[in-house]
């Protein structure tokens, strides 16, 4: 199924008959009128028209978002969200105007709508379209409008140029978001980003401030040099977390002097090693 | 004692007004699309406005715990640039069914021109056919005739008296207003509107049926605080504590919560955490923790209740 069908199927499932029904003839008058302003009154009213609610998913809808598009996580979606967006891919036949009527939408959108049009980017026909929209959002203050872009939605990983991927890492460090929900962290950690973050990790020091031990989880695979360095202060004089932390980026480390340091925290080494140290429990004990 | 601000331009206001609003007890305010204090050039402007007042200035606004709400709308002063005012039109369809929005508004007449008259019908014919509640703006100069003159306008465009709110009134207006069914809104604005002892004095007159009050506090000299301080005013000098609540409080919520945008449950048994849009987070503040603990703390007295 597609993640158009999905929706629709989920939606229908949970909201009262007339909810839907309105639902589904304001997306068949979307697709057919050709009039933008129809789509802009549909997309106000979804809030007072179905509700805020939750969107009610199984494990079993979590995988059929998955085997639809790959990496497409609606865990935490609302139905109006979902709404929204289902809106939005009532044009998918036709992409150009569903490029240029989201352009439209997010410019007038408020907050709500905002989250929902960027949690609905990888849902999108034609993908690279949508790289400027989401860079732009990214430069935004309000939290939620960061985290629909940078958690939990794989359009980042597969999109953005490495200098735009990092900076959304180094921001959602920045405004406090968990770095874990970040969808390919691991697979597009890079050299420049490891150095952006090990100043990052000074600034932080320099003003006394506490410094986010998921940090090291990307600095990790490129330590070498001054960045072994810091992350052997953080071994001997972190946090339990941060020291955890450490311990497994000196382990994800290729540079063979990583080791040795390793070696001098002997419990770390050994829970490093025998598995039962991970980042999830770095995080859930942070 | 919980209050709303049914008309103010917090875009215009800083961190600190919210702050003291919200230790008030201003749960709740409304803030009405106007101009800027001098004219925009052009409808990208305009738009980005309209943008920022269900966007960012909601955002901002929770983070101190205050429930923002907004009235959208093309401004009489604007009207007068047809060029502009016609782009403007287009572009109100796209805000004015959005989550908050309580009202088309403040419209109305300034210089009472043609141009003005023509947009104030026409938004009066979208909010009938969008079923909205409307927030009069009335003119500063040729006052009673413009007020008399908007609410005839606004039967004759067949909106129901009970759905309009004339703002923005004094002693020579209120009469009127009453009369006609409509709501009659006081904007407590130094030197150039409503002192409060006046207000007062009108609160013993006509009761508190259909009477509301509002600082339209913004970028001029003004009291972002003149609901409560009035309210405490009008209760020191001896007005019924119910009456208060009414002009304060219950009316501007019974008038703007017409048409289900603007609830009481809002603010009495507001969601944990808004998991939509994480309105916790805390970005203004800039790692100040959020106010919303602290929502229906009044301090013991405000100091200078009187205003002239």
């Amino acid at each position: 199924m597609t993640p158009l069908e999905l929706l629709t199927r989920w939606l229908a499932r949970q909201l009262p008959a007339d909810a839907a029904a309105w639902l589904q003839k304001s997306s068949a008058q979307t697709r057919s009128s050709g009039k933008d302003a129809d789509l802009y009154f549909a997309v106000s009213l979804v809030a007072r028209k179905l509700g805020k609610a939750d969107l009610v998913l199984s494990d079993a809808d979590l995988r059929d978002a998955n085997a639809s598009r790959t990496g497409w996580d609606p865990r935490d979606w609302s139905a109006d969200q979902a709404a929204r967006v289902l809106l939005v891919l009532a044009l998918e036949q036709d992409p150009q105007r569903l490029a240029r009527a989201l352009d439209q939408l997010c410019n007038s959108a408020d907050v709500s709508e905002l989250v929902a049009f960027y949690r609905g980017l990888p849902l999108y026909p034609e993908q690279p379209r949508y790289l400027a929209r989401a860079t732009e959002g990214l430069r935004t203050n309000i939290k939620g409008v960061f985290e629909a872009i940078a958690l939990r939605n794989p359009y980042p990983s597969e999109q953005f140029p490495q200098a735009a991927w990092n900076q959304m890492v180094l921001k959602a460090l920045f405004v406090g978001s968990a770095l874990w929900p970040i969808v390919g962290l691991d697979r597009r950690a890079n050299a420049e980003l490891a150095r952006m973050l090990c100043d990052y990790a000074h600034e932080r020091w320099s003003a006394g401030r506490p410094v986010s031990p998921e940090l090291w989880r990307c600095v990790g695979p490129h330590a070498s040099g001054t960045m072994l360095k810091d992350l052997e202060r953080v071994l001997k004089e972190g946090t339990d977390p941060e020291r955890r932390a450490a311990a497994l980026a000196l382990r994800a480390s290729p540079d063979p002097a990583a080791a040795p340091m390793l070696q001098r925290d002997a419990a770390l080494a050994k829970a490093v090693a025998g598995g039962e140290l991970t980042w999830e429990r770095v995080v859930a004990a942070a | 004692m919980k209050f709303i601000d049914p008309h103010i331009h917090m875009s215009a206001r800083t961190t600190d007004d919210y702050e003291r609003m919200a230790a008030a007890g201003i749960v709740a305010l409304i803030e009405p699309a106007f101009w800027l204090g001098q004219p925009r050039t052009n409808a990208g402007s305009y738009m980005d406005y309209l943008s920022s007042l269900v966007g960012w200035e909601r955002f901002r606004a929770a983070q101190f715990g205050i429930h923002h709400y907004c009235a959208i709308g093309l401004n009489a002063k604007e009207a007068n640039n047809v060029a502009l005012a016609e782009e403007v039109m287009a572009l109100l369809p796209r805000y004015l069914l959005k989550e908050g929005v309580v009202a088309l508004g403040e419209i109305g007449f300034d210089d009472q021109t043609a141009a003005e008259e023509k947009y104030y019908r026409a938004q009066l014919d979208m909010a009938k056919e969008l079923d909205m509640v409307v927030m009069v703006h009335t003119p500063h100069r040729d006052k009673k005739t413009g007020t008399i003159r908007s609410m005839q306008i606004a039967v004759e465009q067949g909106l129901a008296p009970g759905r309009v709110i004339i703002d923005h009134n004094n002693e020579e207006t209120v009469e009127d207003v009453l009369d006609r069914g409509f709501w009659a809104a006081f904007t407590l604005y130094p030197h150039t509107k409503m002192g409060n002892e006046r207000m007062v004095e009108i609160a013993r007159r006509y009761g508190s049926e259909r009477i509301i009050i509002d600082s339209s506090s913004d970028w001029g000299v003004s009291d972002p605080l003149a609901v409560p301080k009035t309210a405490r005013l009008m209760l020191e000098r001896g007005i019924a504590a119910q009456d208060v609540e009414k002009i304060s409080y219950r009316n501007a919520l019974a008038a703007y919560g017409q048409t289900g945008q603007m609830a009481e449950k809002h603010w009495l048994d507001p969601a944990a955490i808004d998991q939509r849009t994480l309105f916790e987070g805390n970005s203004v503040l800039r790692g100040q923790q959020p106010r919303i603990d602290e929502l229906q703390q009044i301090p013991e007295r405000i100091k200078d209740l009187v205003f002239k």
